[in-house]
């Protein structure tokens, strides 16, 4: 059932990261940019597990773990960026 | 690898339930009218979503005999202590940069705040475009 299950979730999940880059793409201001990668980012993590499921392997979640730290830290950084004009006072 | 029927009922269920709420959460983000209503969408159900992924994942690569890896736990509490977080901040940066909001918010921060250039149906533009800027005090449904 899972080998069935799981196209339609990569599927699914295919969708939403094209829809996360139409909005990063379009987004009328940076704040809107901001969040469409970073919800990028987090589907990203998503789509990472998922083909670890497929290959049947455990290896590439060190690559989901870091696209999180990164993420995180990135996002961050350029909201700090706006608010205070400066990442490191 | 022989995992039980309804373990692999319970992954599968898992993995769908969050690759369709996540869905959800992305076409939040991409339909809603204003910034404020968009932060919703990705922040709470992506989140969700994506837990369900992970602990489906971790369903079954603890029943395939692989034991519990080290890098789908933190992954999994990472990213619900994070979404929290950068949720707060982005919202932060949008009130300091004054980013519109819908002509339908009912408590806006400031009085003079600019409303985004598409606004649902031609009508209801119309009557915000006409009407004059309401302050607080004039909401009669206030609790």
């Amino acid at each position: 059932m899972i080998a069935a299950i799981l196209p339609l979730a990569l599927l699914l999940f295919s969708v939403s990261l094209l829809l996360n880059l139409y909005r990063l793409l379009r987004g009328p201001d940076l704040t809107d940019r901001i969040l469409g990668l970073d919800t990028l980012n987090i589907n990203a993590i998503a789509v990472i597990v998922l083909a670890g499921i497929y290959m049947d392997t455990t290896i590439i979640f060190e690559a989901a773990m870091l696209i999180a730290l990164m993420g995180f830290v990135g996002t961050v950084a350029m909201t700090k960026y706006l608010v205070r004009g400066d990442v490191i006072e | 690898m022989n995992i039980p029927l309804w373990l692999d009922a319970l992954i599968a269920a898992l993995l769908l339930i969050g690759a369709v709420v996540a869905t959800l959460g992305s076409v939040g983000l991409a339909r809603m009218p204003d910034f404020y209503m968009r932060l919703h969408g990705p922040t709470k159900a992506s989140t969700l979503g994506v837990g369900c992924t992970m602990l489906g994942s971790l369903l079954y690569f603890s029943a395939a005999g692989k034991g519990i890896s080290v890098q789908e736990v933190l992954i999994t509490v990472f990213l619900f202590v994070t979404a929290p977080v950068s949720a707060h901040v982005m919202a932060r940066a949008a009130l300091h940069r004054r980013v519109a909001c819908s002509a339908h918010t009912r408590h806006p921060p400031w009085p003079e705040m600019d409303h985004p250039p598409e606004t649902p149906s031609p009508a209801t533009r119309g009557d915000a475009r006409h009407a004059p800027p309401s302050t607080p005090g004039e909401v009669s449904d206030t609790p």
